[in-house]
């Protein structure tokens, strides 16, 4: 940049590695005073591990961090946020017995001669939130607080440490649309105060309605960098990506046998061989809790038939051998065993032997990596070392191998960048059009729109109506999303 | 200009979670080669494998326990119970032959109930239930015994503890068949995966398809055997039953196990680890004992090393985590 504005943040000639191959190869990134700056890039570019750096968690091999002008060293988190820089977590940095007020002044209450003085503690916390437009009570329990509002408190939190610098990592990966919005609309508080953020998202839409400027890394290199005006979203795509396949033509449907019949007081729904249904609603309408009853995680409420037999499906194990999947919508707490190697967490539940096969494991592992373009070098590594996005296609990958043939799944796409989004869908028609039946889940209602034959629509835990795909838009859904159908 | 460094900044801390422990302990060994002239001799290195024989065996169910991210606090006591059972039962007239694997079906019992209690109580914790057994395990050997040591036992229990197979230690062949029994079980077998992956996330587990309670179950029952065996290599080294064996033993095995290089947090840990684990703690005794330091001080110098081994267990932790996805 010029000379009129020097960067709050700038990072210079970044390396890092890990374990083999560099994974940030000499990366320059600079953040300017009240600026909102995207970065974007493939899955396993390195937007995770810069960001990091930037937030102390990691530390570089080489390079020089300044801040103000000034070279800084970030040794841990806590240097970093007494520089100035926080770091907005999705969970796990909030303590969930606490209340919102004592959240946001964790370590830092205010006090008079080691006397709390709660009445500001909770006024000024109340003026924080609200100044962010979140209208809680500042002595709610936060471990009761949705995802979205706990993000406010958290950034309450930086606001109330006089963070200059905000880093966001895939902060709408679980919103709901409103809820994303909404954050939009906090972005742009923030933004007005003077604070600068660090944002990285894979709905590159987002980008356009928040960011001044956008970075693409690729292969932990940075390729382009500009305004957003510069940078259209077909420009980012290709920095990105290069080219984005279409969505493949919908096969012929072979004839749609209902191949799984749901008689729950709440949901009663056919769903056929080869068809693809779309299952909407708002965030907490129910929609995970119909997909795990499904699966055996909970006791299912009322009858499951698989081709027109009932099915006395009790556990996930039940489910499985009727032939079932699950792709669930937290990948860390519920898809992936991180301390076990990719092969091992592809193989786990079709290996039924006693003894393992690990050639025939392997052998199937890479097919499957190399089908979902899973980038890793070696498959015995931990899934713990994978990007985001390529943990999710790991959680994908195992039903593949196990051939099962009724996935439900419970917001797919969660974190996957756009080319391999692509290929997810491609993927999910390929299952339809080999005679899978597929019920998915999506906040995301192009995603809906875009796959889907036919879309149920959730709301307060039923299944309030029931759309074809030819004629259906957003509209319509969220008319029933929320009860106004 | 880059100045990047060369390979790998993490390729030392790989090795150190492979090798860590065995380095420490030849490292060990070294020492105690200079500061004593009678440590490096056959004779001395057999009886530190000896020695080091029931802490191992316990050391290993310990370790599946711990690789599902559990805890047994029973393994003392129910060595314990098992000692003075094989004891009396031979005394009563039963033949070794049949005393031997009723004392392992007991113990394999005592073990399996810590697991339904833990998955069919639903108790939060596998502390509770095991503490719970190493209670009532050693009430039930005191009364069983009248809390008096069974001596004399027949040459069939005494051979697994003092016996000899061309000039090898019984108990040293019981430890080696069992540490390849183990490692073959944990790492070639589905449901010895189905363990990690136990103990690296449950729920992850469960919703793909692993049998969670079934693979606890087991777990905690082998636990139990393998503390029943320790128990039968014991009475034959002492000759005699006596009901207050193994107090504290719990406490031995999850350190060795937790030295080798096994997490707390589950999901880690390998036979290898937990044998290495077991020998260092024996090493250290039979050293500190040649160097003539009290047994007030060893106790010390014990505890010190296992501190000092699980700091190590968390500096790997945070140095293998990554926060912010
Ligand atoms: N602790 C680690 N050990 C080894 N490799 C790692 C580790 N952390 C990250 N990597 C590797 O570094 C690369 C970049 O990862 P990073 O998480 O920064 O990607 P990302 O751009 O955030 O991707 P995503 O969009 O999927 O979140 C990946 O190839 C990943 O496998
Ligand atoms: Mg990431």
């Amino acid at each position: 940049m010029d000379t009129q504005t020097a960067p709050l943040l700038r990072l210079e000639n970044i390396w890092k590695r890990f374990a083999a191959a560099p994974v940030l190869r000499g990366v320059d990134f600079d953040v300017l005073p009240g600026e909102v700056h995207a970065l974007a890039g493939e899955n396993g570019a390195g937007k995770s591990t810069l960001v990091n750096i930037a937030g102390g968690v990691l530390s570089p091999d080489s390079g020089r961090i300044a801040w103000n002008g000034r070279p800084v060293v970030l040794r841990d988190p806590r240097a970093a946020r007494r520089t100035g820089i926080a770091f907005v977590h999705q969970e796990l940095a909030l303590v969930p017995q606490l209340t919102a007020g004592e959240n946001v002044f964790l370590g830092r209450l205010p006090a008079r001669a080691s006397w709390v003085r709660w009445d500001e503690v909770y006024s000024r916390a109340e003026a924080l939130l609200s100044s962010l437009g979140c209208e809680i009570d500042p002595r709610a329990l936060v471990g009761g607080l949705s995802i979205a509002v706990r993000q406010l408190v958290e950034i309450a939190r930086a606001l109330a440490c006089e963070a200059r610098l905000i880093v966001m990592d895939e902060p709408t990966a679980p919103l709901s649309g409103r809820e994303t919005a909404r954050l939009m609309d906090v972005i742009g508080r923030l933004r007005d105060r003077g604070v600068s953020i660090i944002y990285i998202t894979h709905r590159l839409g987002e980008i356009y309605d928040c960011a001044d400027r956008v970075t693409v890394l690729r292969d932990g290199e940075r390729v382009a960098s500009g305004t957003i005006a510069e940078m259209p979203e077909d420009a980012v795509i290709r920095h990105m990506v290069g080219q984005v396949p279409g969505l493949p033509a919908r096969p012929e449907r072979p004839g749609t046998r209902p191949t799984l019949r749901v008689e729950f007081p709440d949901a009663r729904f056919e769903l056929g061989r080869g068809e693809i249904v779309g299952l909407a609603g708002l965030a907490g309408s129910g929609r995970t809790e119909l997909l795990e009853a499904l699966f055996g995680v909970t006791p299912p409420p009322g009858g499951i038939f698989i081709e027109g037999r009932p099915a006395a499906i009790r556990s996930p194990r039940d489910a499985i051998r009727h032939g079932m999947a699950l792709v669930p919508d937290d990948r860390k707490a519920k898809g992936l065993v991180l301390s076990a190697s990719i092969r091992a967490n592809l193989a786990l539940p079709s290996a039924r032997r006693f003894l393992i096969r690990k050639g025939a494991e392997s052998e199937g592992a890479r097919r499957i990596a190399a089908e979902l373009r899973v980038r890793a070098d070696d498959l015995e590594r931990r899934v713990a070392e994978l990007s985001g996005g390529n943990q999710q296609k790991i959680v994908l990958g195992k039903w593949l191998l196990a051939e099962a043939g009724i996935f439900l799944f419970d917001e797919p796409t969660r974190g996957v960048d756009v080319g391999a989004k692509a290929e997810m869908y491609a993927l999910i028609r390929g299952l339809a059009g080999r005679g899978a039946v597929v019920l998915f889940a999506s906040s995301e209602l192009e995603e809906v729109l875009a796959l889907a034959d036919r879309i149920l629509v959730m709301h307060r835990g039923r299944i309030a109506g029931e759309l074809p795909a030819a004629g259906a838009t957003g509209e319509k859904i969220m008319r029933l999303a929320t009860g106004q159908g | 200009m880059n100045k990047h460094k060369g390979a790998g900044s993490s390729l030392p801390h790989h090795l150190l979670r492979r090798f860590g422990p065995l380095a420490g302990l030849l490292l060990l060994c070294a020492v105690l080669a200079v500061l004593s002239d009678h440590f490096l001799t056959f004779d001395n290195l057999v009886n530190v494998f000896r020695q080091s024989a029931v802490n191992a065996l316990l050391a290993l169910g310990q370790l599946v326990v711990i690789v599902t991210a559990g805890i047994d606090l029973s393994v003392g006591s129910i060595l314990g119970f098992c000692c003075v059972l094989v004891a009396l039962l031979v005394k009563s007239g039963v033949p070794a032959g049949l005393a031997i694997p009723l004392s392992l079906a007991a113990g394999t019992a005592l073990g399996a109930c810590n697991g339904v209690l833990l998955t069919k109580l639903k108790l939060p914790h596998p502390f509770i239930p095991t503490l719970g057994m190493m209670n009532v395990a050693r009430g039930l050997a005191l009364v069983i015994s009248g809390g008096f040591p069974i001596s004399e036992l027949p040459p069939g229990v005494r051979f697994f503890g003092a016996g000899a197979v061309l000039g090898i230690p019984a108990p040293v062949l019981v430890v080696v068949l069992f540490c390849v029994l183990f490692h073959l079980f944990l790492t070639r077998t589905t449901p010895g995966r189905d363990i990690y992956a136990i103990g690296g996330n449950a729920q992850a587990a469960r919703l793909s398809g692993v049998p969670v309670d079934g693979r606890l179950n087991a777990v905690y029952a082998l636990s139990g055997f393998m503390s029943a065996v320790a128990a039968i290599v014991l009475a034959g080294r002492m000759n005699s039953g006596f009901p207050l064996a193994g107090a504290g033993a719990e406490l031995d095995s999850i350190a060795a196990v937790i030295i080798g290089g096994a997490s707390f947090f589950g999901g880690v840990g390998s036979v290898g680890g937990a044998l290495v684990g077991a020998l260092i703690m024996g090493v250290l005794r039979n050293g500190l004992n040649l160097l003539d330091v009290s047994a007030y001080w060893q106790t010390v110098v014990i505890g010190v090393v296992i501190v000092a081994a699980v700091w190590v267990d968390v500096l790997r932790q945070r140095a293998s985590r990554r926060i912010g996805e």
